[in-house]
């Protein structure tokens, strides 16, 4: 594909806000979590065009395994943040972020 | 117009389209579904940017693995229904604004940013292929690899913690 990157970095931007638009409106916590899975891609999303753009040299092929390390670390967020969830539901009833606020006092 | 810059909107179009269903459908489900054709949306960019081994794992990692657990998750709890009302009143237009504005803003720079211009140079198919990516892997980068074994397995262990101590408080 021969666009310039500046495009596919764009996207990236779009998506990331988009993302954070829904951690910041939404009150369940699962639909939550799904936009901050959003907000990882459109990072891996910047970081695959920025090895593109810095083409044929090998030194570029790190903005790929940087984004391998990212979605190895985005799956183990996933275990733990799920169980949080399944946790929270079993001694609250509901996964409404509004309603866990236990340490207001 | 080129073919690729088609291609490359229509992309857009479907990524953009899925993520903002994603934030409004009142369906948690509807939610997870939209999240994962993005995902593949996504994974086709990565396939056209010369980053196929990447892509094939962006599918059955987060298209895959990842998802099925947000929709088991989903499906086990039963809420994939919101309750509507409650809460600040003045949160969400605030959010939109400032999420929009700062959309606006991440476009404009990246839209102008110099070195992104382009045109780029042709790449051979070994750039992103599974074989260049594991030799940097697992010459210059094995350190960060093997920790992140230890990470997953203490993700792991993490996870079943977590939901056998609560039982353990309910009995």
């Amino acid at each position: 594909m021969n666009i310039p990157p500046a495009y596919v970095l764009t996207l990236s931007g779009i998506l990331f806000a988009l993302g954070i638009i829904g951690v910041l409106i939404r009150r369940n916590a699962i639909v939550i979590f799904m936009s901050i899975e959003l907000m990882l891609n459109s990072a891996n999303l910047a970081l695959i065009a920025s090895a593109r753009m810095f083409g044929p040299a090998v030194e570029a092929l790190r903005g790929h395994v940087f984004v391998f390390f990212v979605i190895a670390v985005a799956a183990a967020e996933v275990a733990v943040g799920l169980a949080l969830i399944v946790a929270i539901f079993r001694s609250k009833e509901s996964i409404d972020v509004d309603e866990v606020s236990s340490l207001r006092g | 117009m080129t073919i690729d810059l088609v291609l490359f909107l229509g992309l857009t179009l479907i990524a953009v389209a899925a993520a903002i269903a994603m934030i409004v459908s009142r369906n948690a489900i509807y939610s997870a579904l939209f999240l994962v054709l993005n995902f593949l949306t996504v994974a086709t960019l990565y396939l056209l940017l010369n980053a196929a081994f990447i892509a094939i794992v962006q599918i059955t990692v987060y298209a895959g693995a990842i998802m099925v657990l947000f929709l088991f998750v989903i499906m086990l709890l039963g809420t994939e229904r919101e309750s509507i009302g409650g809460g600040i009143r003045w949160q969400m237009p605030v959010a939109i604004v400032l999420g929009l504005g700062l959309a606006g803003e991440l476009a404009y720079i990246l839209m102008r940013n110099d070195i992104a211009q382009g045109p780029l140079a042709d790449l051979s198919a070994e750039f992103g292929s599974p074989a260049s990516i594991g030799r940097v892997l697992f010459s210059e980068y094995i350190v960060p690899f093997e920790v992140t074994s230890i990470l997953l397995l203490v993700a792991m262990i993490g996870a079943i913690v977590i939901t056998r101590m609560q039982r353990r408080e309910n009995k």
